[in-house]
């Protein structure tokens, strides 16, 4: 065995060249060092997106379980009560905001063809749509106030002690006073979930400018889609949560049982 | 060995469980989508002016969970995604069944109002 060591010759004319694998898959800029392939740190981001969203099940989970145990134990209140809600208001910002989820998933199409002139109007059409939510739902928050239906020392029962003499509730069998006071559970839970739904959707549409900012600068039409696309997670969970919340609160009672 | 790359013939992810095949969802199937929530809303409204009893919520949670699942499915890409995701997005349902089910048992287990 030949075990003599010799310096490496090297060539002064020509010069080093380096071969690192790990190094030759940086082909996009988005990619960074530590993950292996592109498609590797994709689903590292799918992966912690949807945890993300995981805690999120959980937290208006709360709500939602609140929501159940409440609903059995003062049934005729929250009857009563939800029958106050506008179930065309609702119906219709369903439809708004399952819209505005189309236009969120268009863009990531849209980002994935790499189309920079669509993805930015997809973008902006479900920032138009998710604003349009939020008018309607101010216009029905508005309503509540001046009922004095929103919780608190405000409160008034009288809509539901006496509903003859109110225009709107002339059908609706009159509450005992203290099953008409826990009408105020309903409404809290009611402000609480789709208050929460909402502020959801306003940090959502925050994101959807800076998202629209990057992407009419081109950031998202050379293959690198993930922003676009944790981001549709996000806006489709935002959407799915309200998917439950309608039938949930505006639709309790409108079968009136003989 | 030459089989072993995360390729667009293993939709299965059979070479290698860990990475989905990248997958590009229509707009077609978008507008399908789309159209199926639609019409479920509208459903939903409907049902819910039918006298139908206790069924009465049960056939508005039913519908709400068929939009959801769709909206996972399709609008979330759930269906193309790996098995590592696939499981993530389940276990957290499961887990918000346990939350409901065990503050459950204690609500129907308790002696309300005997102490």
């Amino acid at each position: 065995m030949d075990n003599s060591f010799s310096a490496p010759h090297y060539d002064d004319t020509e010069p080093l060249i380096v071969h690192v694998p790990a190094l030759e898959h940086h082909s996009t800029p988005q990619h960074r060092h530590h993950f292996e392939t592109e498609e590797q740190q994709r689903e590292a981001g799918s992966f912690g997106m949807w945890l993300f969203l995981l805690t999120e099940i959980m937290f208006f989970g709360g709500m939602f379980f609140a929501y159940l145990l409440y609903r059995n134990w003062y049934y005729p209140a929250f009857a009563a009560a939800s029958n106050q809600l506008s179930v065309p208001l609702g119906a219709i910002n369903t439809a708004i905001l399952i819209t505005s989820g189309f236009a969120m998933a268009l863009g990531v199409y849209y980002a994935e063809i790499r189309d920079r002139k669509k993805l930015v109007f997809a973008l902006v059409l479900t920032t138009v749509f998710g604003l349009a939510f939020l008018g309607v739902k101010y216009f029905e928050y508005k309503e509540k106030y001046e009922l004095h239906h929103i919780p608190g020392d405000k409160f008034s029962v009288a809509m539901f002690v006496n509903p003859h003499a109110y225009e709107l509730t002339k059908d609706e069998p009159p509450l005992a006073p203290d099953m008409a006071e826990k009408t105020q559970v309903f409404f809290f839970l009611y402000f609480a979930m789709t208050g929460m739904h909402a502020l959801h959707m306003i940090i959502g549409l925050g994101l959807l400018v800076w998202l629209i900012a990057r992407a009419r600068r081109g950031d998202f039409s050379t293959g690198y889609v993930a922003p676009i696309e944790n981001f549709g997670l996000y806006w489709h969970f935002v959407d799915i949560v309200w998917i439950f919340l309608f039938p949930l609160l505006y639709l309790i009672n409108r079968h009136p049982l003989k | 060995m030459s089989e072993h790359h995360i390729g667009a013939h293993d939709p299965l992810n059979v070479t290698n469980p860990e990475h989905a095949d990248h997958h590009i969802v229509s707009p077609g199937q978008y507008v399908l989508v789309y159209v199926t929530l639609l019409i479920l809303t509208g459903v939903t409204v409907g049902a819910a002016y039918i006298p139908l009893g206790v069924f009465n919520p049960v056939v508005a949670l039913l519908i709400a969970c068929i939009k959801g699942a769709v909206v996972i499915l399709f609008f979330m890409h759930a269906i193309y995604q790996s098995r590592l995701i696939k499981l993530t997005i389940g276990s957290g349902f499961f887990l918000f069944l346990v939350l409901i089910m065990m503050t459950m048992l204690d609500y129907m287990s308790r002696a309300w109002g005997a102490w």
